[in-house]
């Protein structure tokens, strides 16, 4: 039933022609970059910094903030898909690709997901294959400028293609994992992997 | 257990308005289900050529309240759904929502501890929810309502807050104008700052629970001070409300 309903007298917005196809169904484009976070923004002070691979992995690494500075970066353009319904396109990032922090490092067969840990207690999980092959980065600028605070800053882990709350703001880390665990969203009844082009919003989507 | 995340058809049944830019809804849901004040459920408008749009709205009725739902929405005069929902949605027609949505910026009754509320503008409207189960529970718990608007106007709910905090104790509401007083206020007159927020904290006894909605400076600016004032982060939640704040 609810799959031919029409609203009475509702037409839409229309998007533009030249970025029909890159909006995911039931969002909208904004220009704006809205904040969303579920409590106060943390600010780990830089020299305190530090950025971590561990679980399945044969030795566990730790970066300060400027040796990871000193990592092979690259410069993205993508569009980003929050669950709250808004997506901005063309959006500019600097970072370090997740498959260069994972060079050199040993990775446990076994390893099948990931749990992206941040300050101030969040976490996502995700299938390890969603953020190999260039899909993930972990950026320290958008726009030119130092990524803000209450973007992230001083780093967010970034998988545009799914909805952004995997992209974690102020990352610290990846815990690699043979089995999945829910992270914080995905225990408050979000879905657990969270594809826009699916409209997997909530669990059950 | 129902799956509470199907689209339902829902009817607008009552067209309250609250301010010039801001109306209440109340929708008859065919499947209701309680919600934890807080929460909000999405609603998705359909055109004829299938083309859909969704937004997010909280809830500003109590749980209590069965087999209806309000949500209070402010017109966005360059948004697609607000004014759709203030010019063309007539008592009677019906609309597809789903929800209740979030498990994070939600309060209970059986929570226990006191509550500071601190809203910004329309970002009062979860707030309501749970002042409105507050005293639908007659829950003991003191209750603390910072509410920052730009003039007298704009202040929802306003006869409805007024009437709770003379009709039951507890309950206490301090008003921050931002642009515009009421004629004589002798209350705060400016944006939420620290030294507002020490004030106001130094009134409720800790430990409390913290709930922030309003636009994205507001949030950032309240938890970051009350964070700084010893609050403990757990104890804070937020919400981002409104209009989008301006980008990086």
């Amino acid at each position: 039933m609810a799959d031919s309903f029409i609203s009475r007298g509702f037409l839409g917005k229309r998007r533009q022609p030249e970025v029909e196809g890159r909006v995911p169904p039931g969002q909208y484009v904004t220009p704006d970059f809205p904040v969303l976070s579920a409590g106060p923004t943390p600010h780990t002070p830089l020299d305190r910094w530090t950025f971590q691979i561990s679980g399945l992995v044969r030795q566990p690494v730790s970066w300060s903030w400027e040796e990871f500075l000193s990592l092979p970066s690259k410069t993205y353009l993508t569009d980003i898909h929050c669950v709250t319904k808004w997506s901005k396109l063309d959006t500019q990032w600097k970072g370090v690709s997740v498959e260069t922090l994972f060079t050199n490092i040993d990775l446990d067969p076994k390893a099948m997901f990931v749990e992206a840990f941040s300050d101030g207690d969040y976490t996502t999980n995700l299938p390890l294959e969603d953020i190999l092959h260039d899909q993930a980065f972990v950026a320290y600028e958008f726009d030119g400028k130092p990524l803000q605070p209450e973007h992230g800053g001083p780093a967010r882990l970034v998988v545009p293609h799914l909805y952004f709350w995997k992209s974690a703001k102020w990352v610290r880390g990846l815990n690699l994992m043979e089995r999945d665990s829910p992270g914080f969203w995905e225990s408050l009844g979000y879905h657990n992997r969270g594809d826009p082009w699916k409209e997997e919003r909530y669990r059950g989507d | 257990m129902r799956k509470i995340l199907e689209w339902q058809i829902a009817t607008l049944t009552r067209v309250k308005a609250e301010t010039p830019t801001v109306k209440t809804l109340t929708f008859s849901l065919p499947s209701w289900v309680p919600h934890f004040p807080g929460q909000h459920y999405d609603i998705r408008l359909t055109a004829p050529d299938g083309y859909q749009t969704e937004r997010s709205y909280s809830i500003a009725s109590e749980p209590e309240r069965g087999g209806e739902i309000d949500l209070t929405v402010e017109r966005l005069e360059d948004g697609e759904v607000s004014p759709y929902l203030d010019d063309v949605l007539m008592v009677g027609d019906q609309i597809e929502l789903r929800g209740p949505i979030g498990g994070y910026f939600v309060w209970e009754a059986q929570m226990g501890e006191p509550l500071l509320l601190v809203g910004g503008g329309s970002g009062v409207v979860p707030l309501m929810s749970m002042v409105r189960h507050w005293a639908a529970a007659g829950s003991k718990v003191p209750v603390l309502l910072l509410y920052s608007v730009r003039s007298p106007e704009e202040v929802i709910y306003s006869d409805e807050l007024n009437h709770l905090c003379e009709m039951r104790d507890g309950l206490r509401i301090f008003y921050t104008f931002t642009r515009q007083t009421p004629p004589g206020w002798t209350g705060y007159q400016r944006r939420i700052d620290a030294q507002m927020l020490h004030e106001v904290v130094s009134q409720i006894s800790k430990p409390f629970r913290v709930y922030i909605c309003g636009p994205t400076l507001l949030v950032e600016t309240a938890a970051n001070h009350l964070v700084q004032l010893g609050i403990a982060a757990e104890n804070i939640r937020t919400e981002r409300f409104g209009p989008t704040g301006p980008s990086l």
